[in-house]
This record gives C-alpha cells, structure tokens and sequence, in this order.
C-alpha cells in the first residue's frame, strides 16, 4: 500500500506531469476523428489517465505540499483539456463539412415543379392604358358587345343614309325570324361607350373605354373581325383642340416611350367636327424611326352632345380612338395579327409586357 | 381617286420645282389622304423607245401565229424582234423595250434566241407597261420620232396620286376639288376648269322632249351633238388621262362623260337619240318594272329608285347606273348629253338598295356640284363637237328645282373656342372664302356655303374648314386640368385581380372569338331545353358554320385548347375573361322604339329600347388538360383532375374576397359524378368539374379534361372586411376520424363539424379518406385535422376532448357518424 502511495506520489512529480501531458497531447492530436478523440478523451482525462491518477495521490503526500502539488496537477489537465476541445473543434468542423459536402445536389438538374401562366397581352395594354388614363383623373367607361343601331350609329350622327355606314363593315343580330331588322348590332367602335357615358353622367365627364369591337374582315396579317379599341372622351367647359393635342401627346408617350409625339391630320368622322387622324412619331420602329398612323380623334361633334342632352353652348369636348392590337405589334414588332388572336399559349407566355 | 400631277398641274399652278413629297405633303395637310404614289418614270427602267416596224414576216410553223419583225429603232440597222401581237402593220410606231430594260414585274428584257429567230427587244403592250390591264394587243403609237424615247407618249412621263376622300370631301373626287385645295395650301393660282365652257339658258324648245315628274332631280340639263363621227377616237391626251386615272377609254362619247366626271367632278351621261323613243320621263320607279344595266344585270326597280323612262320603259338607274338599251355605241352619230343633279339620300339608298356602287353614284351620294350641271354638259358637247366632228344643237333643256342654299351663323370667336388656335377675325373669314363659301357679319358671320359644298350645314363644319385650311400643325399642346377621378370600379379592380390571380396560378389568359355554331351545344351535351341553347344569332357571320354568339364561354374557349392540342402542347390551363350574350326574356316581341338624335331620349324610352338588348353578363372560364404538375427528376408529376377546377374556382374567389361554398352539383358539360355546384352566399354561380367523356370524346380534347366557369356578374362584390382576432396562445391539435355511409358528401360532414366544435375551432381541414371492409359495407371513415385555439388562454387536452367530441355528435346526430377509434 505504501509502495502504491508511493509510486502515486510520483506522479506528481513535474517531470511526471510533463509528461503525462506531453502524451496525451499527442494522443489528442492523432485522433483523426470524433471517434478516436473520444477514446483519448477517455485515455488522457478518464479515471485511469494519469492526470487523474495524480489527483488521487495528492492526499498521500504531506499537508504543505498538497497546495503547489494541487495547482500543478490542474495547470497539467487544464492543457489537456484545452488541446481536446481545440482537436474536438476542429474535427467538428471537419465533419460538418464533410456532410455538406456529401450533401451536395446538381442544382441545374431540376425539373419545374408549377405551370407557369400569363396574362394576355392585349388586356395587360388595356389595363395599362386604363392605369394612365386614371392617373389622370379618368374613370373607365363601358358597354355592351351587342348594341343597338341607335348607340353605335344614329347617336353617333352616323344617320342610315349617311356614306360612313357603309364604310363600316357591321355584323348585324338576326331578328326573331333570323331575318335583318332586329336594330341590333355587334359594336363596330368603341365610341358607343361615349353616349351611354354622356346619357349617364354630367359634365365634367373624363372616360376612357377600353374593349372589344367587331368588323366583318377576313383574318389575315393585320386584320381580325375581333379586336380592341380604346376610346377617350371629355367633355367639360372650355375644352379645346389644344387639350386634345396635348392629351395624345401624353398618351404616346406613354405607349411609344418618351420620345415619341402626335401629329394630327385633317379627316372625317361623323361624331367629331373638326376630325382628324393621329400620326405617331415611333422612333423604336423595326425599320426606323418614322409617323405610323395610330388612331382618329376629333372635337365632339355638337349634334352628338344634343342627342346626349348636352348643351353644346355650353361644354365642348373631345374624343379619340385608336386600336389596341396595331400599337401592340408596332412596339414589340409582331409582324401577324393571327399570333395575337388564335389562342396558342406561347404568345402570351412568350410575350411578357410590363404589367 | 388616283390624279395624275400633270393634269393636276393644269388647273393648280405649281410651283417650279415641286418635288414628290412636297405635294403628298400639301394633299396630307388638306385632308386628302395619301394611298399610294405611283411614279410612272420608275415603273420601266432602262431604254424604251419609238420604233417602227419596217419589216413583218408571218411564221407558221409554230402552234400560234408569231411574227418576226424588223424594227427601226434609230440605230444603224433596224432590230430583229419576234412578236405574238397581230394587230400592227409594217409602218406602224411601237413601244420597244430594248435589252437591258426592266419592265413591271421585274421582267427583263435580253437579247435571245426564240422560235430559231434571234429576239433583240420586245414590242409593248399597254400591260407590259404596267400603263392599264389593256391586253388587246400591243400599243401601236399615232405619232412619236423613231429611236426617242417613249415614256412620254404612253404616259410614263407622270407621277400619279392615289387619294383616299373621306365623305365631307365629296367635291374631292375631281380633278377641280384637288387642285382647289392644293392650290389653297401651296399658296398657288387656281384656275377653275369650268370657266372652259360658256352657260346657255335654257330655250323654249329643249334638244329631246323631257318632263321630271319626282323631287328627288335637283336639275336636269341636256344638249344634243348631231352627226358624230361614229369611229371618232377619243384624243390620246384624254385617252391617256383616262387610263391613268384607272379608267379605260371605250369611245369618244363615252369618254368624254368620264374625262368631264373626273375633272369636274360632275357625272354625266350620254344617250344615243336614235334609240330614244319618245319624251324622257324622270321619275321614281313603280314596283314590277326590272331594268338590266349596264353591268348586265337585270335589276328589279323599287318604287324609291328614280329612273329615266322613256316609251319603251326604264332606261337608267338615275345616279347610279345607265341602261343598255339606249346606251351610245359605236354606231352612235346622234348624242344627247344628260348633266343632272339628284337628292344624295335618294342615290345611296338605291345603290345599297341594288348593291350597285358607280363612279356616278359615289360623287353623287357625297353631293356632286349642282351650279355647273349645265356647264358640264356644254364642255361635253364642245369636246364631242371637236373631236368628233358633230353640230351642236341650239336647243338647250335646264329643268332648275335647286332651292336657296341655307346660311350659316358663326360666331366668329367659335373656331378659336374650338381649336385654342387665336385665329383673328380676318384669319377666320379668309379660310372660310378659301372653301369656296361667302361670308357676311361682324360678331356673327352668315355663311353662306360654296355649291359643291353641301356637307357645311353645321357652325362646326365651318370651325373645321377653318382649322383644315390654316393647319392644324398650328394646333398648340395642353393638356386639361386633372379633375377629382375616382379610379377604377370596385368590379373592374376584382376582373383585374381575378385575371391576375389566375395567371399567378399557372393559369395563361388567351381570348376567343365569342362565335359559335349551332351544333356546338350538342357537342357540348345541353340538353333540350337547357336554357344555354337560347343564343343570339348573327345575321351575317364571318363563317356560316359559326352564327350564334357564345352563352358560355367554354362554347369557345374550347377552341383554343383544340388550337393548342394540334399543334403539340398537351399540357394546358388556359382561362378567358368575356362578354356572353343571354337573349333577353320575350326580346323578339318588344317593340322596337325609336330614340331622336335632335335632342335627349326620354329615360323611359332609353330604357324600353335596351330592354331588347341580350343580357351580357361578364364570365371567366378555364380548361386544364394534360399534367398538373410535370413529370420531372423529382416527381412522377401529376394528371390534372376535377380538383384542379374546383381550385381554379377557389383561386376567382379568393381573388373576389369571397367565400366559395362547394357542392354535389349535376351540369352539362360537366361529367354527372364529378361536378362542383360553386356558390356564393348561397347564390349558384357556375360550376366546376371533370368534363363529360362524352364532350370530350366530340370536341376532341383528352379523357379528365377539367374545366370551371363563373360568372362574375353574378358573385355580390364583398362589403368592408372585418378584421380577424389574433390569439397569442398555442393552438390545441386534435385529429378525429368519423365513419360515415359512403353516400354522405364530405363536405357536408365537414360542416357538421365545424357547427359542432363551436368558436374555439381555428381551422379545420380533411386530411383522409380510408375505406375497409372492417367499417362495414358502403361506409367510409374521414379523417380531420382540427385546430382549436382560444383567445385568452392556452386550452388544455380536456377542453381539447369536449370540443371534439360536441364537434362529432352533431356530425352523428345529422349522418349517425361515429368516431373511429
């Protein structure tokens, strides 16, 4: 028992210590994984590691020298310590990655998982002329698809004899007996949508009305018996030709980019006098910078405010109309109205206007 | 109207110099729209000259008669030239194309063996040339200098507008009106072609007895040419005019009308005397009569149309259309000239009445000069006299029933109000003398409007004349004061969201024609009597199979995805925002009520005239087909099935701000086991679903094709939304599975549930169906997730329990569920 006391207080000895530590850093730092550092753990720190062992002697040995033997036995295994959680940090780390690193996917090899819809692009243009025409105070006017003759021509002082309705190919509803005569129309412009305006609401009046028209013409590259117009109307006290210029000015600039600028000239439509056509200045064009024609416009006629019951002694105002599908194609260069109009879903996939 | 410059520049006095665009510009800035320029000096390239055949050989050995000729064409030796044409003779001047020249078409001409002759050249015709559709033979030249150019003598000298005239510009379909204006707005001399030819009154004796027995003449005015020259040909500068105008010379008097209606502007016509019988009678027509005009159409007369008689019957389509029993002729030696004037009302009816569009009819129907009708018939006499060597008769007939042209008052600030242009008072008088009219007044000007100018009625006529004729580039930018708007509906903002919604769900928006045929809703499986059978039909439709408008939108959205099915996309969700179109309650019945345009409808009428118009509400519909979700690295992907159209029908409503209620439902063109009966607030709104096979099978699309359609109109817009009570504790989870007979529609279990659990239910969702044969026959078991949570306090397992279980005995006292242990 004295001989073990004995040998125990060796331990203690600083050589001894020295190089218990000594040995057990080494055992730490060849543990090449968590693993192996536990079994060093258990070899160099455990009940049986030598540091441990000299612990145990220190109540073996006189009083006065318990104190010193004490702190030299705890700097020895605080070292130890210090060099397995140092080893123990970085064979975590080393795992870590090693996981992440197993853990890697080929990202490009991925299949979408969703349907990717779109809008339409001649109803996100619409919207967006809409949103332009409300920043401006406007409200969005609409009507029916199938109209009678009334809106879409006599109050529009297109009278039946008058030459302009024969220049507008009109497809008209059958009557009961299938025959001609039912006073009913599918919409040939959008302007019908000025009169249910005006016969609704009191000047001031600032509208647009975006929507679908119909003409009998055959499809083909830049004709559809289906397609959009947008239709603007004021009418309020001292409204003049000048307003007009001024607001297409602001509406091209804003379908055609900044640069773009009106020019109008002389022509006829029976609702509007004086009338004229709208030219654009399309600096973007595909074939260069150039005036394409955009629409018609014109100051309201006054026999059109007398047949909404507005006095044009009093308020005047001014109308356009220019087509949704023809801006469309200019702008993003689609050379056959039939991709806007047959329905394929790449157009509107393949298409993606600011919305 | 297509105007050469070189006639244009006889009656406008254009300046030296003017170049192409320069004058396209001017007729822009008139109002005359611009349709084409074609420049004849372009239209042959390289060396067209005059020659002269000196030398015609007849070779027969080929399947068609061919000529080999020798022509001189200035050169040392004359040119060896095989020719088809067999209407010249030795000695004639011809147009000769040499090698190098490239004709219309792109045509050159080389020098080349042909029917074992050697071919240097190539004599014209009128076609070749591009110079009219004249075939007939090749141009065989009355005069021309041998080797010098030919252009000139065939008119390729010229540059010739096409003009598009808009209707109030009626005076513009004349060589007059166009130089009138061009004049105006280059600042150059006008020199009106009338003042060619001198009035004579009226004699007491006219040139052919005549009575006008209908108000719709305005004047009628004749002169008689005796003893033409019955093979007269019409001078080559008309000729030239006429076919470069894109008229075809025919013969002298028949020339001269048209030469006279382009450049004045006024029709005329000409009747051979000796194939009159009797006093000519102008009146309208009485129904029964037929006359075959000149088209060689025999046409049945309406008691409207006005027509020429004389005593063998119907002569011509007055204003329209001469007929072919009095028309002159070759052997014509004796012309009566017709200038009149008609009622414009009267002459479109007739000829959209006949379908019978002239020359004379469109003039007339805009309004043709009634102040020069007599003198157009005197330069018609005069040319005839001239070329044609007759006597012009001293009898002259002018049946006058103009009326006074009515004034019109201008205030004379209205045009500046108008435009926002400061025309001065002088400025505004100016203009309006530009357009031919008279101008009296200070403050108020009295108008008195030009005779050619019957479309100035209105004070705003005359505001436009003004603004047209001082330019409408002086036209100032401004833009109005912005006013207190509202912004878009509360419904438009919703059809945006939903649209919107959709396409942020996979969804791509396409639009579809709203037409439809007939058998469409037996494709579709209507029955009967479905009420979606009801269409509105169009009179005269695009296609003749198509003629009803859609009352689904489904009816044409399936096009769309057969569009796509056929050219390869099987994978498809495709949704439409429209208009259909419901045939009002008894339409037909209503009487049609007629609105005034002089002033305001009364609301009553507005209202009983809309009351025909179909119903219209707004649907949106979608179609899936194919793959959900696509098969990929990581998935087997997925088929579409009912469900994705009860979803779509979610996402509309979601977007809405509604709560969508499902049910069992049973539709056409649903399948009858798999549609959604969708509604709001209880209100049916559409449906959703698996489409029948048998729809499928009929319009082609593939077995489980899904579809869903809502109408819009009728989904109420969402009061103000109140907001939702946030608790801060935990929720308490509880999953329950009941057994219920296979016959119970989850849904309604689900409810149950919902009604049993009371307020501290937070959520409640169905996570399971199971069926076994250990829960009995036709019974299945449902199994729910339910979260609980109250507002003030973490609920314990027992509070979990008892509500649980009060959830479950309304569920069993409503279906005799049980819960699953």
């Amino acid at each position: 028992m004295s001989n073990d006391n004995e040998n125990q207080a060796g331990l203690l000895q600083p050589e001894a210590l020295s190089r218990a530590v000594k040995e057990a850093s080494a055992a730490i730092e060849s543990a090449d994984s968590l693993g192996e550092l536990a079994a060093a753990k258990t070899a160099c720190l455990g009940d049986k590691a030598p540091v441990s062992l000299a612990r145990r002697a220190i109540g073996s040995i006189p009083g006065k020298e318990r104190g010193e033997a004490g702190r030299n036995v705890n700097a020895a295994r605080a070292e130890i310590t210090g060099a397995y959680e140092a080893r123990k940090a970085v064979l975590e780390a080393a795992e870590a990655e090693r996981i992440l690193r197993e853990e890697t996917v080929d990202v490009t090899a991925r299949t979408p998982r969703r349907r990717s819809g779109a809008r339409h692009p001649i109803n996100v243009q619409m919207d967006r002329i809409a949103d332009l025409f409300v920043a401006m105070g406007y409200e969005i006017g609409e009507g029916p698809e199938v109209e009678l003759e009334w809106f879409n021509f006599d109050a529009l002082n297109i009278h039946p004899d008058h030459p302009a309705r024969t220049m507008m190919d009109t497809f008209h509803i059958a009557d009961g007996d299938g025959e001609y005569g039912s006073n009913m129309v599918l919409r040939t412009h959008t302007s019908t949508v000025q009169i249910h305006t005006m016969l609704t609401k009191k000047p001031p009046i600032y509208t647009v009305a975006p929507g679908r028209v119909y003409r009998t013409d055959e499809v083909d590259a830049t004709h559809s018996p289906v397609f959009h117009q947008t239709e603007g109307l004021v009418i309020d006290e001292g409204i003049t030709m000048a307003d007009l210029k001024g607001t297409l000015d602001h509406f091209a600039k804003s379908v055609f980019g900044p640069d773009a600028k009106t020019r109008l000239r002389p022509s006829y439509f029976p609702f509007t006098e004086p009338s004229a056509e709208v030219d654009v200045w399309f600096s973007a064009h595909k074939d260069g910078a150039r005036w394409i024609e955009w629409g018609g416009c014109g100051m309201v006629n006054p026999r059109v405010l007398r047949a909404c019951g507005i006095d044009p002694g009093v308020y005047s105002g001014f109308a356009f109309g220019m087509g949704v599908e023809r801006a469309l194609m200019l702008r993003h260069g689609i050379t056959d109205l039939r991709d806007i109009i047959d329905g394929d879903v790449r157009f509107p996939a393949g298409l993606r206007v600011e919305d | 109207m297509r105007i050469p410059v070189s006639w244009l520049s006889e009656y406008a006095a254009l300046p030296e110099g003017l170049s192409t665009a320069e004058l396209d510009a001017a007729l822009v800035d008139a109002g005359l729209e611009v349709e084409e320029v074609h420049d004849l000096r372009e239209q042959v390239a390289g060396p067209l000259v005059v020659g002269r055949v000196a030398s015609v050989e007849e070779l027969t050995e080929f399947k068609k008669p061919i000529r080999h000729c020798h022509v001189e064409v200035g050169e040392d030796e004359p040119r060896s030239i095989i020719c088809g044409a067999r209407n010249f003779a030795e000695g004639d001047l011809v147009v000769v194309a040499l090698p190098g020249a490239v004709l219309p078409g792109g045509f050159t001409i080389g020098s080349r063996k042909t029917y074992g002759r050697l071919s240097e050249g190539m004599i014209c015709s009128a076609r070749e040339l591009g110079v009219s559709d004249d075939h007939e033979g090749i141009m065989v030249l009355p005069e021309g200098t041998v080797g010098e150019d030919a252009r000139a003598l065939v008119g390729l000298d010229d540059v010739v507008f096409e003009l598009a005239i808009t209707p109030d510009m009626g005076y513009c379909f004349s060589v007059r009106g166009i130089a009138r204006e061009v004049a105006h707005r280059l600042g150059v001399a006008f020199a009106d072609p009338v003042a060619k030819a001198v009035e004579h009154p009226a004699t007491d004796e006219p040139p052919h007895p005549i009575r006008v027995e209908t108000d719709g003449c305005t004047r009628f005015t004749l002169r008689a040419v005796h003893g033409v020259d019955a093979n007269a040909e019409s001078p080559e500068w008309m000729a030239k005019r006429l076919t470069q105008a894109g008229m075809r010379p025919i013969g002298l008097a028949v020339d001269v009308t048209n030469y006279l209606m382009l450049e004045l502007g006024h029709p005329l016509h000409a009747f051979d005397l000796d194939r009159l019988s009797g006093d000519l009678v102008v009146r309208r027509a009485s129904s029964g009569e037929k006359l075959t005009t000149l088209d060689d159409v025999e046409r049945a007369l309406d008691p409207e149309d006005m027509v020429i008689y004389d005593d063998s019957g119907p002569l011509s389509l007055a204003g329209v259309m001469g007929g072919e029993s009095s028309e002159v002729g070759p052997g014509t030696r004796n012309v009566l000239i017709e200038a009149a004037h008609w009622d414009p009302v009267a002459i479109a009816r007739t000829s959209r009445r006949h379908r019978l569009t002239s020359e004379a009819s469109k003039r007339y129907e805009r309004g043709a000069d009634p102040a020069i009708s007599m003198l157009a018939a005197q330069r018609a006499a005069d040319l005839l006299v001239e070329y044609g060597g007759g006597t012009l008769a001293d009898q002259v007939a002018d049946v006058d029933h103009r009326g006074p042209v009515e004034a019109i008052e201008l205030p004379v600030d209205l045009p500046a109000k108008t435009t926002g242009v400061d025309y001065d008072r002088a400025t505004v008088v100016a203009m309006i003398e530009a357009a031919g009219c008279t101008v009296e007044g200070d403050e108020v000007l009295t108008v008195t409007p030009a005779s050619w100018r019957p479309d100035l009625t209105d004070p705003a006529d005359l505001v436009e004349e003004v603004a047209r004729l001082h330019g409408y580039k002086h036209i100032p930018s401004s833009i109005p004061r912005a006013i207190a708007g509202t912004g878009l509906t509360p419904e438009q903002r919703r059809r945006r969201r939903v649209a919107r919604a959709l396409a942020d769900n996979g969804f791509v928006e396409t639009y579809t024609f709203p037409f439809v045929s007939r058998e469409r809703a037996d494709e579709l499986g209507l029955d009967e009597k479905d009420p979606q059978r009801d269409a509105v039909a169009v009179l005269n439709p695009m296609d003749d199979a198509a003629p009803l408008l859609r009352t689904t939108i489904l009816a044409s959205l399936v096009g769309a995805v057969r569009t796509n099915l056929a050219r390869g996309t099987r994978d498809l969700a495709v949704f439409e925002e429209g208009l259909v179109f419901v045939p009002s309650e008894g339409w037909s019945e209503l009487e049609i009520v007629d609105l005034p345009v002089s002033k305001r409808p009364e609301d009553e009428a507005i209202s009983a005239a809309i009351q025909r118009l179909p119903v219209q509400p707004r649907h949106v519909a979608a179609i899936l087909c194919g793959q959900a979700v696509p098969a990929g690295v990581d998935s087997a992907g997925r088929a579409v099935d009912w469900a994705d159209a009860v979803e779509a029908a979610e996402i509309v409503a979601e977007a809405s701000g509604v709560k969508l209620e499902t049910a069992q439902g049973e539709s056409a063109p649903w399948h009858p086991g798999r549609c959604a009966e969708l509604r709001v607030d209880g209100e049916v709104v559409g449906h959703a679903g698996e489409l029948h096979p048998e729809v499928c099978e009929a319009l082609g699309l593939p077995r489980r094709t899904a579809a869903v359609e809502i109408d819009l109109t009728a989904v109420a817009l969402p009061g103000p939304a109140s907001a939702p009570e946030i608790s801060h504790y935990p929720a308490t989870l509880i999953d329950v599975a009941v057994v219920v007979a296979e016959v119970v529609p989850s849904g309604e279990v689900e409810a149950a549930l919902r009604e049993g659990a009371g307020e501290l239910l937070d959520s409640l969702r169905l996570f399971d169906v199971y069926r076994d044969a250990k829960l009995g026959e036709d019974r299945k078991s449902l199994a729910f997730k339910m979260e609980l949570r109250a507002g003030d306090r973490t609920l314990t397992n027992e509070e979990g329990v008892a509500i649980r279980d009060a959830a479950v005995a309304v569920a069993a006292a409503r279906f005799g569920a049980t819960i699953r242990e």
